[in-house]
């Protein structure tokens, strides 16, 4: 079947882009052919005097290049190639003889962009769903077919790089503004538009004014003032990639060749850079990592057909402190459902509820949603000291204080509602979901929710059946998790569940090294540097050195002598220092900003401060702990799969994405080697280092956790 | 008479409201449209009702703000409820709210709905400020003016005293005379003392501040939750007030000769109250066990510029024909407390032989026995947001009929325009 679809009206030719048997449209190799072929027959129609591009598909003009073919390049040879053919098909776009106008509803993104770009007019409805970028930088590469190219022209260098280096999506109105399309229309009128925008180019060429001004024409359109931007960009993109990110960089350097040495020169810069970037093996994690969310977002946590999820329209949240407010402000503001809010007193069920509309105030502020919106979502809130208004609730979440006999308390009040009662979550981090729904009514209808701190903005959950939960409650939970825009992992019902499992021993280690006169600054910049996005002593000020207490309370008494908590927390603890929470932990706190490194710490710990542990060696205590504790517990059969597995901890830890992940980590490392290093250290350092059992056979037969 | 029940039967299965504030307090800030909705979403969950359920949204609402002409439909447009639900909004006057109530009531009658959210309010801290005609025409003739320089003409007219606000004022636009103005009338005509009202306020305070301090009133109030503060209560209810301290208080209407005090009327009041209304067999099929049924009301009117606030005088005898039960079938009755005076003159006539006459009736059409009537205090204590005060009443009411095992319970209203309403609930 074809992908493009032809009709002539009035001399203008209708190319409607549907690939068929796909949901959406995506630009291939195998796609070029048909283009080159249709395109030809246009050219030489006499009766055509323009063209319009428009989609077949109600939800997309073009998705992106289809990411799958890219997975098969093994070499920056063939992947300079595949940029090639891009290239070279955008630029006959570019000098057809007659003009190509695009019209645009839905997402517009990478190759998809790059086509509309070399079309000579772009119509876009500004419909929300219509959105255009360009997102290779997320994938370890960049816009290969012209994009780094055309789009500077087009909008400047410094609206182009804004775009391009973080990977940006924007909505179609501010395509509008910064000048990436050349009319905002409503969808309705999309098609009619475009036509006639075709009828009205094919007479005369559209003259566009530069854009921004004075500004624009001292930094955009001034090669001594690209310069300055430039450089301000790269700083920029140094600062946020840490240098571990070799493609912002590149695309920067593309970007300006293009602007400085013209279309040619810019365009055999960008295939070759595409090229080598193509095959690193940050651009393979990055494409990993996508595949995995992707696949996890049609993943609803039980084998498919087993059960259908629930709908879920009215949630009751049980506890308003810091972790309830915010599952309910995050349910309202992403899954948009109704959210009653109960506390023991009306007092806190007021705070809590502020709160929770205070992150529908932040969205506001920072224009994700109209003033509109934010009255509808804020009415979906409402708030009670008593059940009243639960027993018609779908899903329960509860977030009370951690304490298994009260937990076990709010289980049976919810289930008192009646018989149809809702699907129980508990959101705990340290008691065992098992425990929680011992003597329940309904086992079959609870389940662990673990959200992450702040709700808002940790992007993963966890969800943690017990042995009785059914398929229905599981794949209930799991949709709505994703509802809530978080990546959501089923874990096992065991201590620490995923993430704070394999974060203990590092946690743990932090604090040896830390009583052994490591200064904290050290530790931290040691792990920021291998890639995390903080410490491990600055997340335990972050997370409240309370909450890490007791986590690491009930992981020693779960797993023993290898997981015994280093000494130094309870130290601090015990100084009233809560973390970030209080003002006061192990860095310094003025009006809730981090100032640096408290010094009052080490004397509270009896050490002072040198490096004699070197850098590497930090490292490697704290990584391997965590590598060595990931394969235990994939042993374990925590997570369901590897995948799951590091994902969990690049979205529940900020485990450095361009690795991929413990797992992934330990393949690439070879586990052969990490089990010899972990000996090593073992023998340096003690028994917790001894290579888990399952980590230590896989080494043996050569085994990896994920297959070539 | 037989009594035949016209269609079906509409059920009062839950009410809910606001506190009511005074104007210009907790709910200073915030918009009548917001206490309207608040009403209605809780009244939504503590009925455990889905949205989906409702078929109509009626709210009365006496000073509509130009920015939400038709508060009903902003209410129907809670995210709660299906964006199709439609709604309207009335004016009866102080007796909207009540006459809400019975829209919704005749609706489910008729076959027309089978459950109805209808309620009222009245926000008097977010009354529309009017500029002065020639301003008005001023601003409308700068808009349409084509040059800046023709502008600026326009407003070389303008006057300091253009610039001065007009705001509505409670006063009868037929007769320029004020509610307050009309019960001291109706005080002197019905030779109502001083002292008389000043016991219904002191009684009216009492109650309420015994039913709140109890638990009846505050399980009809949605808790409110403010910026700085939840709110619960009424904030107009004085446990601590005495005859003593209401005797104090000079009378605001006529310094010399007059009785009616702020002690003895109603305050201008801040609130929404909200009732769900079922047919009888959509109650039970949803589960729901009905606090009361309407069984009849009556709707009358006299001339404004005789004694405005007599309404009632008439609507009573006639709802309780209507319900086909006498005065004494009655075991329990709502008046709305406008003013102490306005109470008191519709008992009088009531109870009046000469009264009964003017009505051609045989006998008066009864006497008030206070320890049946308004058993949680009135509006004097509990204030009295326009809109919302009916449906206020008629839960309370419905509640108190439950808890007393009354089978029928009148209410009385009296309303601006010199409008009276009257409505009969009964119980199984």
């Amino acid at each position: 079947m074809p992908m493009l679809q032809t009709t002539v009206e009035n001399g203008i030719a209708v190319v409607t882009i549907d690939l068929p048997g796909e949901p959406v449209n995506k630009l291939s190799t195998a796609a070029g052919p048909e283009f080159t072929e249709t395109l030809g027959r246009l050219r030489d129609d006499p009766a055509v005097r323009a063209v319009v591009l428009i989609s077949g598909k109600p939800e997309n003009f073009i998705a992106g290049a289809d990411i799958e073919e890219f997975t098969r390049l093994r070499t920056a040879a063939e992947a300079e190639a595949l940029s090639k053919h891009g290239q070279d098909m955008m630029n006959s776009v570019a000098a057809f003889p007659k003009p190509i106008v695009a019209a645009i509803h839905g997402a517009c993104l990478g190759g998809g962009l790059e086509l509309a770009l070399a079309c000579h007019y772009r119509v876009a409805s500004d419909h929300p769903k219509t959105q255009l970028g360009l997102p290779e930088i997320q994938l370890g590469i960049l816009p290969g077919a012209g994009g780094c190219q055309r789009l500077p022209r087009l909008v400047g260098a410094r609206a182009a790089l804004d775009m391009i280096l973080a990977g940006k999506t924007e909505r179609a109105a501010k395509a509008y503004r910064i000048g990436i399309v050349d009319e905002l229309v409503p969808q309705a009128i999309l098609r009619r538009v475009a036509l006639e925008a075709a009828d009205r180019v094919a007479r005369e060429r559209p003259r566009r004014r530069p854009r921004g001004g004075l500004t624009g024409a001292l930094l955009d359109r001034n090669p001594l003032g690209r310069r300055l931007v430039y450089r301000g960009a790269r700083a920029a993109v140094l600062k946020k990639t840490g240098g571990h990110y070799p493609a912002p960089l590149a695309a920067l350097e593309v970007v300006r060749e293009g602007l400085e040495r013209g279309l040619e020169a810019g365009l055999a810069l960008e295939r070759r850079r595409f090229g080598e970037l193509a095959v690193t093996d940050v651009s393979r994690q990055l494409v990993q990592i996508f595949f995995a969310t992707t696949a996890l977002k049609k993943d609803d946590g039980v084998p498919a057909g087993t059960a259908e999820p629930r709908a879920v329209e009215r949630v009751g949240v049980i506890g308003s402190g810091f972790m309830g407010s915010g599952i309910a402000g995050t349910a309202v503001s992403q899954a948009e459902v109704e959210v009653r809010l109960k506390d023991a007193d009306l007092e806190r069920v007021g705070r809590g509820l502020a709160a929770a509309a205070g992150i529908l105030d932040g969205r506001l502020k920072r224009r994700r949603i109209t003033k509109y919106e934010h009255a509808r979502l804020t009415a979906l809130l409402s708030g009670s000291a008593d059940f009243r208004g639960f027993a018609t609730s779908d899903l329960v979440i509860e977030a009370v204080f951690e304490d298994l006999a009260v937990k076990r308390q709010v289980v049976a009040e919810v289930e008192g509602l009646g018989e149809a009662s809702p699907i129980f979550a508990t959101n705990t981090s340290t008691i065992p979901i098992g425990r929680i729904a011992e003597g329940a009514r309904h086992p079959e209808r609870i389940l662990g929710m673990h959200f992450f701190s702040p709700v808002d903005r940790m992007p993963l959950l966890e969800v943690i059946p017990t042995a009785a939960t059914s398929p229905e409650t599981i794949a209930t939970a799991v949709k709505f998790g994703r509802r809530m825009g978080k990546t959501v992992i089923v874990v096992a019902d065991r201590p620490g569940f995923w993430v704070n499992r394999i974060l203990s021993p590092y946690m743990n280690e932090a604090g040896l090294l830390l009583s052994e006169g490591v200064p904290i600054d050290a530790i931290d910049r040691t792990m920021t540097r291998f890639g995390f996005p903080v410490g491990p002593i600055a997340l335990l000020d972050e997370v409240g050195l309370d909450v890490a207490a007791k986590a690491g309370g009930v992981m020693y008494e779960a797993f023993g002598e290898r997981l015994r908590p280093a000494p130094t927390l309870a130290a601090v603890l015990a100084d009233g220092r809560q973390g970030r929470k209080n003002g006061r932990g192990f860095y310094r706190y003025e009006k809730g900003k981090k100032t640096g490194v408290d010094p009052a710490v080490y004397r509270l710990l009896g050490v002072s401060p040198g490096t004699a542990v070197s850098p590497h060696t930090i490292e490697q205590r704290l990584v391997y702990l965590m590598l060595n504790e990931a394969a235990m517990a994939v042993g374990e059969r925590v997570v369901r799969t590897p995948r799951d597995g590091d994902i969990g901890a690049i979205f529940g830890i900020g485990f450095p994405p361009f690795r991929g992940g413990p797992l992934r980590m330990i393949d690439a490392l070879g586990a052969a080697k990490v089990v010899e290093i972990l000996r090593s250290l073992e023998n340096a350092f003690g028994s917790r280092f001894a290579p888990a059992r399952s980590l230590a056979e896989m080494a043996e037969r050569g085994g990896r956790f994920y297959e070539r | 008479m037989p009594f035949t029940t016209p269609g079906r039967r509409a059920a009062i299965v839950a009410g809910v409201r606001t506190p009511f504030a005074k104007s210009g307090t907790v709910f200073r800030n915030v918009p009548a449209v917001d206490l309207a909705r608040h009403a209605a979403k809780e009244l939504l969950y503590r009925a455990e009702l889905s949205g989906a359920e409702v078929d109509e949204v009626v709210f009365g609402q006496v000073v509509p703000s130009v920015l939400c002409p038709n508060v009903a439909r902003e209410v129907s447009l809670l995210p709660q409820f299906p964006r199709t639900i439609p709604a309207y909004s009335l004016n009866r006057a102080c007796a909207s709210g009540a006459q809400a109530v019975a829209n919704g009531a005749d609706q489910i009658a008729f076959g027309n709905a089978d459950v109805v959210l209808a309620g009222g309010v009245e926000s008097l801290s977010d009354i529309p400020i009017l500029h002065s005609r020639r301003f008005s025409q001023m601003l409308v003739d700068a808009s349409r003016a084509r040059s800046l320089g023709a502008r600026l003409g326009v407003f070389a007219k303008l006057r300091p005293r253009d610039l001065v606000p007009v705001s509505p004022a409670i006063a009868e636009p037929s007769t320029g005379e004020s509610m307050g103005q009309s019960s001291e009338k109706m005080a002197k005509e019905n030779g109502i003392s001083r002292e008389a009202q000043d016991r219904i306020a002191l009684l009216s305070h009492q109650r309420a501040a015994a039913a709140t301090a109890d638990g009846r009133m505050t399980a009809e109030i949605a808790p409110w939750f403010g910026r700085d503060e939840v709110v619960t209560t009424d904030n107009g209810i004085r446990a601590d007030t005495s005859l003593e301290a209401l005797a104090k208080l000079r009378p605001v209407f006529d310094r010399r000769h007059g009785s009616v005090t702020a002690g003895n009327a109603s305050p201008l009041t801040d609130g929404a109250a909200a009732v769900l209304l079922m047919a009888e067999e959509k109650a039970r099929a949803l589960g729901h066990r009905p606090l009361a049924y309407v069984r009849s009301y009556a709707v009358t009117a006299v001339d404004p510029g005789w004694q405005l606030l007599m309404g009632p005088a008439y609507a009573v005898p006639q709802a309780l024909d209507r319900a086909g039960i006498a005065w004494g079938d009655l075991g329990l009755v709502e008046i709305h407390e406008a003013f102490a005076a306005q109470v008191l003159s519709n008992t009088q006539a009531w109870a009046s032989p000469d009264w009964a006459a003017k009505l051609g009736r045989a006998a008066p059409v009864g006497v008030v026995d206070w320890d049946k009537t308004n058993l949680l205090g009135g509006s004097i204590a509990i204030g009295h947001p326009f809109g919302a005060t009916g449906a206020r009443i008629v839960t309370t009411l419905a509640n108190e009929m439950v808890r007393r095992d009354v089978q029928f319970g009148l209410i009385s209203i009296c309303a601006q325009g010199g409008m009276g309403f009257a409505m009969v609930l009964e119980r199984a």
